[in-house]
């Protein structure tokens, strides 16, 4: 089975829940009085489900004919080896990382460490430029955002 | 008209606004002549600086600014490098490309530059004619229309975005809609779908789905295809910037055409600046004398100033529903609105009555905004250029960096950034997938608005009968059936977009 399709198949699993939880559990909740209401806080929710599951439908079944590979995405599936897979998920590992630490480790320490961990993961060798460069520009970016935006970001790590 | 032409030029000659128009397009030209990275990802980077300037006309002007300046920034890379930033300005490199593979990389500038400024001012004096008429219009229609118009607005998209794949953006624009209902809306005041989470409790943040729709995304596969973010450098000299008297006069005619075309495209819901500059392109090149029309994609100046002008028009044409009608018809709009609903300001036809300045200070903008792109930017392309040659290695890291940093600020929560790694992988599936994501992010934006609507109708009609008993209502649901099921317009336009191009306008 095609991506989509299966993409078009975890939509679906999520329209149902969604559409048993607007069916079968909100409207417990409901106030009597509410319930004399033509609309409920359920009713577009159930519209938005029904739908959403015909049209999962119509793309897991291939109803609709996809013409050609739809081409204003230049993603390409077929080409998924020859890409850089390895480099994107460490970069995301490290974002995920940056959310973690950002808090605990302040600011600074943090945005440098990743803008030079990426870096250095996107093949950047020449480590003496890119330390200093990272560093000026977080201080910048911390300056702007917190001088000229006014928004607190705590610049140092919890125990400073 | 002349009265709002005042308030506007009173709101937007104002120090802080002149320097938000050249800060917003001298952003949007950098970050816009990077190949990959399209206006939709810049706007959603932007969106938090401008929220908190807290003054809502000054915000505006920015985004549009930067919107301005990334088409322009755009056409820059396409003409360069061949490498078009954004899908509005691929048919921008057919002619311009030649042209500066033939040493005329300063004239192909120039032109492209006078191009969008007319195609720009034109379209922002045809905004000025038609929006206060639409609006006034649009004063008239009932709860009851504006639920239609919007399923309208939203089946245009879905036709529109999928070529060819509708049932793929209809689901999108569900997954949208769905998403909307999630947290406490403050039609019903009680929790919904938030599965007993409180950071569900108020909802998805807009900024943190518009970063991981489009930013993150296009972001992570710069990363994976080191191929998509060319480095150029700067193989052609950018001398002479002239171009004589006889080529004004070839284009002259070619930029008036398309100003209108193009705004009027711009104008539907879904089409915008990509089908404008193609059409735009196909329409001038069959017009175009049999001597000339061979001139066509091997650097013809017609060639290059029919896209350029028709969408720069197009941009400005897609103003025209988010003012008056408060519908976005393009990702961009969509930000844009969702930049708008946080300043507290809901764009709609009581904006021209309710706020006037900033309804007219955005038109006074759009002018100023042209000016500076054609003194201030076209002599500095040169320097500018050098953006290009920035390593990867430094640059990705910054995108990333911008993408979280933004939606961190919008809501000061670092389970926020969590929540855009995720969005920003499911992301980058479905676009591999080719679910396109502008019709989800405008049903996420337009969900509440939409069931506002709905309800209150339901409410005023005791039931459904709204939809049978107000015939314009009916007619306008209709028509959204009808895009849905003869959905063959786009492919016809769509098939010839292609290569490393970011998605939409």
């Amino acid at each position: 089975m095609q991506l989509d399709r299966w993409i078009a198949f975890v939509i679906l699993c999520i329209s149902l829940i969604y559409g048993y939880a607007a069916f079968f559990t909100m409207d417990e909740l409901l106030a009597p009085f509410m319930r004399r209401n033509p609309i409920w806080p359920s009713t577009f929710p159930k519209i938005l489900s029904v739908l959403a599951v015909v049209t999962s439908f119509v793309i897991l079944f291939r109803i609709e004919r996809p013409i050609e590979k739809s081409s204003s995405s230049d993603m390409d599936l077929s080409e998924l080896k020859n890409y850089k897979i390895k480099e994107a998920i460490i970069l995301l590992a490290l974002m995920v990382a940056y959310a973690l630490l950002l808090r605990p480790a302040g600011f600074l320490l943090s945005t440098i460490s990743f803008l030079s961990l990426g870096g250095v993961v996107l093949g950047e060798r020449k480590i003496y430029f890119l330390i200093p460069i990272t560093a000026l520009a977080t201080l910048i970016i911390w300056y702007l955002v917190q001088g000229v935006l006014g928004i607190f970001l705590r610049p140092l790590p919890f125990f400073l | 008209m002349l009265e709002g032409l005042l308030i506007g030029l009173g709101a937007a000659f104002s120090f802080q606004n002149i320097v938000m128009v050249i800060l917003g397009c001298l952003i949007g030209t950098f970050i816009g002549m990077l190949p990959g990275l399209g206006p939709m990802s810049i706007i959603a980077i932007m969106i938090p600086v401008a929220i908190t300037i807290g003054d809502p006309s000054a915000a505006l002007i920015l985004l549009a600014g930067v919107y301005y300046g990334a088409i322009f920034g755009g056409s820059t890379s396409s003409i360069l490098l061949n490498a078009p930033g954004v899908a509005g300005t691929v048919a921008t490199s057919f002619d311009g490309y030649p042209m500066a593979r033939r040493g005329q990389a300063g004239k192909a500038l120039t032109v492209a530059a006078i191009a969008s400024f007319a195609g720009g001012t034109i379209g922002a004096v045809l905004l000025m004619i038609f929006a206060p008429a639409l609006s006034t219009v649009a004063l008239l229609f009932h709860s009851a229309e504006y639920f239609a118009l919007m399923i309208v607005g939203l089946s245009a998209i879905a036709a529109f975005a999928g070529s060819g794949n509708v049932a793929k953006a209809v689901l999108m624009t569900l997954l949208g809609l769905m998403m909307a209902t999630v947290g406490e809306g403050a039609l019903f005041n009680m929790p919904r779908f938030t599965m007993g989470l409180m950071d569900l409790q108020s909802g998805f943040s807009f900024i943190t789905l518009a970063m991981a729709m489009f930013a993150l995304p296009e972001a992570i596969f710069l990363v994976m295809n080191p191929a998509r973010s060319v480095q150029g450098g700067n193989k052609n000299d950018i001398k002479d910037l002239r171009i004589s008297r006889e080529e004004g006069r070839q284009i002259a005619p070619v930029i008036g055409r398309q100003s209108i075309q193009g705004f009027f495209i711009g104008v539907l819901p879904g089409a915008g600046a990509t089908i404008a500059s193609f059409l735009g392109y196909a329409v001038e090149r069959n017009l175009a004398p049999e001597k000339e029309q061979k001139e066509f994609g091997k650097g013809s100046i017609k060639g290059l100033a029919a896209p350029e002008t028709a969408n720069n028009a197009a941009c400005t044409g897609s103003f025209v529903p988010l003012l008056t009608l408060g519908i976005p018809g393009s990702g961009t709009t969509a930000i844009l609105l969702g930049a708008l609903i946080a300043l507290n300001v809901t764009p709609g036809p009581r904006l021209m009555s309710d706020s006037p300045e900033i309804f007219w200070a955005v038109i006074v903008s759009m002018y100023i905004g042209n000016i500076v792109l054609l003194i201030l930017n076209l002599p500095l392309i040169p320097y500018i250029a050098k953006v290009l040659t920035i390593p990867r290695t430094y640059l990705i890291p910054f995108i990333l960096f911008f993408t979280l940093m933004g939606s961190y600020i919008g809501q000061n929560n670092s389970t926020e950034l969590l929540i855009l790694v995720g969005f920003g992988v499911c992301a980058t599936i479905l676009k591999f997938a080719d679910y396109p994501l502008a019709p989800l992010l405008i049903g996420f934006i337009l969900g509440s608005m939409l069931e506002d609507n709905f309800s209150r109708s339901m409410q005023l009609y005791d039931g459904v009968g709204f939809i049978f008993e107000r015939p314009m209502t009916l007619g306008l649901i209709i028509l959204a059936m009808v895009l849905i099921v003869l959905p063959s317009l786009r492919s016809r336009f769509s098939k010839k977009i292609g290569g490393d191009v970011a998605e939409g306008d």
